[in-house]
């Protein structure tokens, strides 16, 4: 049996899925019963949803000219 | 034996499968770059793209092209941190490892009236915030955290692409997340995100 704080060290790694078949089983027996830990791992959860947010800032414009420029300059002249 | 017409027209078709190469994923590489060096991210893809052009006659799978220049991408982010002297060392992060930001955020109770508080927390962050936080961290822990969670790299690509053995990386982006974590706390309290009425 984990204790919650050796099941909080692994959650993230447990929803990366890297953890060994054994940990996974003693991870999800803990979850089974510990309702603060249960509040930890959906807190994890949102919080790999939060990072994964696209970043909807599109490539400024002249940015975007100037590496394409780049690119035209590298193949030279047709 | 290749004639030098041959060979000429063989260095075009290069450049121009090159061209359509970076042409179709500049916005991607673009997007990466702004989460691993903010600013200066207009010249790591040109580092990239000069890089790029040069190796692009050794490439010998296309399907790999796209994860390929994402690793030409990374090296030259990581080579601009380096030049600067902002890499750090593998090191004791006092404190980090053992913060839970989701007691912290309980213990705190930022706000009283709140039915879903942690929520409610996550929800004062823009995505301005969520990049400034980002690039408060060190590059070290940076890396993996914004290949693995941001940009959906599984664990063992990342250990390749920065050339660290598995059991490291998992280290590395352990710590990275705590330390996400402490920067997020830390940064709600500096921009004053922590207040009832600074909801967005």
């Amino acid at each position: 049996m984990i204790t919650c704080a050796e099941a909080v060290q692994q959650l993230w790694d447990y929803l990366d899925g890297v953890v060994e078949e054994t940990d996974r089983q003693a991870i999800e027996e803990h979850l089974s019963f510990c309702r603060r830990c249960c509040g930890e791992l959906d807190f994890a959860e949102e919080l790999r949803r939060f990072l994964a947010q696209p970043d909807e800032q599109n490539m400024p414009a002249d940015v975007k000219a100037r590496l394409l420029a780049t690119l035209t300059e590298l193949e030279g002249p047709a | 034996m290749v004639c030098a017409d041959e060979a000429t027209a063989g260095v075009a078709s290069e450049g121009r499968g090159f061209q359509a190469l970076a042409e179709r994923e500049l916005p991607r590489l673009y997007r990466l770059a702004r989460r691993l060096v903010g600013d200066e991210a207009e010249d790591a893809v040109q580092d990239a793209l000069l890089k790029g052009y040069r190796a692009y006659a050794s490439l010998d799978d296309e399907v790999a092209a796209p994860a390929w220049l994402t690793a030409i991408l990374v090296n030259c982010c990581r080579d601009r941190g380096r030049a600067k002297g902002r890499r750090v060392e593998e090191t004791e992060l006092e404190g980090a490892d053992e913060f839970s930001l989701y007691r912290k955020i309980a213990a705190e109770d930022p706000f009283p009236y709140s039915d879903s508080l942690h929520l409610d927390f996550l929800h004062q962050f823009g995505r301005e915030d969520v990049r400034a936080v980002l690039a408060e961290l060190p590059e070290l822990y940076r890396l993996p955290l914004v290949l693995c969670y941001c940009e959906g790299y599984q664990v063992k690509e990342i250990a390749y692409l920065l050339q660290v053995p598995l059991g490291t990386m998992l280290a590395r982006l352990h710590r990275g997340r705590k330390l996400f974590e402490r920067t997020l706390w830390d940064y709600a309290e500096r921009h004053g995100l922590l207040k009832e009425n600074a909801k967005r």
